[in-house]
């Protein structure tokens, strides 16, 4: 326990190294996270439309 | 050639009619170099060392300030279109506009800015350097923002996006402007940050005409 | 599609393709961005040495440095896809520069907290005007001014050009910047001893910097592909929506 709160203290910059490296962290983790939300989504979107309009299509060609 | 001096002429005489497009820049350069020793208190050095900084700011903000007109108007009403399609270059046309902006704006500062550089105690040694670097820079601001005013032609909220863009391209040209006259004041030689501020002049010139009209054809198109 | 103004589209600006052809790219580079990063984090915190004159806080260089380099890297990439579009007129290239915006955005933010975080033990402030810090800051503002601009038009396609025009004249104007702030530092602030590019650097140093060199680059493929297609897609269903709406 002592040898982890040597390392945690960082030898007294504790307070500066934690959270840089913190912040890097939750940045990396926004940046892939929003990333892939809104990949999966846009996906599911357009898979979405372009079945509409497939049965659009389908519609119109049986009309005709 | 005639046909971009005759553009200029006429821009001047719409600023000129619109008198109220004139007095506002100068107004607020005025009023806000007057607010500087009210901010900091009256002491003689410390405005003495602030004024460099302070008038070339004050420049800045005021420029900004008769930007986002630059092109507006003659885009809402057509005249831009039938611009572009002119034979004249729309580069030249962007040269004529930045002329009469400068006009406008840059040459009155230069007109007033002994007077308010005096208000704020700076170094007499410093009078010269401060009108040239006034001379040589506040072209180019014209230059960078019309290249700003350009590029968020069409784009909602292009007020504020202006100053956005363009503030940052401005920190070459405020830091050498400055030191130029703070260099005057120490008594050393202001020749090579007024060297290199016309080194900005001469390559805006060549290149922010071309960068403004292609971002014209794109708000065109 | 009469005009002939319209982009020459490559196989790839097909969102379908893309995704394809990511998806065997990235699971190597994701992979790959795992490991250095995961290794770069144990050298960085665990396994190397303080610094005899700045402690355990060159630790933190481990961060500050490879965000900084990916700031610089990423503007100049997104220069370079500016060019590539306004020349060649190709859709992905407009596409990147707007994919790679926001990572670029967010390593100079990272770049400037962790700068912070490391002056403060040593200089006694939060903030100083140190020349590469101020530079950064500009830089982080010419990233805020490109992802405001793009966002801000209701032609997409509009945005996407005066964006690219405007990264150009930003990466011309980012060296003379860059230039000018440093020659302002050396005027104003007297040399410092402890610069902030760090101590001269021991091999016990370099691996974890070029480790974390190396996950940051990694991890910015990765992301910057699957943004790539997000963008794709976005502009399909925007197709998709303005040909339903004709109906």
């Amino acid at each position: 326990m002592n040898d982890f709160q040597t390392f945690f203290a960082m030898g007294g910059y504790g307070a500066y190294v934690w959270p840089a490296y913190g912040l890097t962290a939750l940045a990396f983790i926004a940046m892939l996270g929003w990333t892939v939300t809104t990949l999966k989504a846009r996906r599911r979107e357009e898979q979405g439309l372009s079945a509409a309009g497939r049965a659009r299509r389908g519609r119109r060609e049986a009309k005709s | 050639m005639s046909a971009a001096f005759a553009l200029f002429l006429h821009d001047l005489k719409l600023q000129f009619r619109h008198g109220s497009d004139l007095v506002a820049p100068l107004a607020f350069f005025v009023l806000a170099v007057l607010m500087v020793p009210l901010g900091v208190g009256p002491e003689p050095n410390l405005l003495a060392r602030l004024a460099p900084g302070m008038l070339w700011i004050t420049a800045l903000l005021a420029t900004l300030l008769a930007l986002d007109r630059l092109f507006q108007r003659d885009f809402e009403d057509g005249t831009l279109d039938l611009l572009a399609l002119s034979p004249m270059p729309l580069e030249l046309t962007v040269l004529a506009k930045v002329a009469a902006h400068w006009v406008t704006t840059g040459l009155p500062f230069m007109v007033i800015a002994p007077i308010l550089g005096v208000m704020l105690h700076l170094d007499g040694n410093s009078f010269l350097a401060l009108e040239i670097s006034l001379l040589i820079g506040t072209p180019v601001l014209s230059m960078i923002g019309a290249f700003g005013a350009a590029v968020t032609l069409g784009a909602r909220r292009g007020g504020a996006l202006l100053a956005l863009l363009v503030l940052p391209l401005y920190v070459p040209i405020l830091i050498f402007a400055t030191s130029a006259i703070a260099a005057a004041g120490e008594g050393l030689s202001p020749r090579p940050h007024l060297l290199l501020l016309a080194s900005f002049f001469a390559g805006g010139i060549v290149l922010v005409p071309f960068a403004a009209a292609a971002a014209l054809r794109n708000a065109l198109e | 599609m009469t005009t002939a103004r319209i982009p020459l589209l490559h196989r790839y600006a097909n969102p379908a393709a893309f995704g394809r052809l990511s998806s065997q790219i990235l699971p190597w580079t994701a992979g790959v961005s795992a490991i250095l990063l995961g290794l770069g984090l144990y050298f960085g915190l665990f396994a190397s040495p303080p610094d005899y004159q700045q402690g355990n806080t060159v630790r933190i260089m481990y961060v500050h440095v490879p965000a900084a380099i990916m700031s610089e890297v990423v503007y100049g990439l997104m220069a370079a896809a500016a060019a590539a579009g306004i020349i060649w007129k190709h859709a992905l290239a407009d596409l990147f520069v707007k994919a790679a915006a926001p990572l670029g955005a967010a390593f100079t933010f990272i770049c400037l907290v962790a700068g912070s975080l490391w002056g403060k033990p040593m200089w006694g402030a939060w903030w100083v005007w140190d020349a590469r810090l101020t530079s950064e800051l500009v830089l982080f503002f010419l990233y805020l001014g490109y992802l405001a601009l793009v966002d801000a038009f209701d032609d997409p396609q509009r945005g996407l050009r005066a964006g690219a025009i405007l990264v150009l004249v930003g990466v011309v104007d980012l060296p003379i910047i860059k230039f000018s702030v440093d020659w302002w530092n050396t005027l104003h602030q007297p040399a410092s001893l402890i610069t902030m590019s760090g101590p001269k650097m021991d091999k016990s140093m370099l691996l974890p910097l070029f480790l974390m060199i190396g996950g940051f680059t990694t991890f910015f493929i990765t992301v910057v592909l699957m943004r790539l297609e997000s963008e794709l897609l976005a502009r399909r269903i925007r197709a998709w929506r303005t040909a339903s709406g004709d109906e």
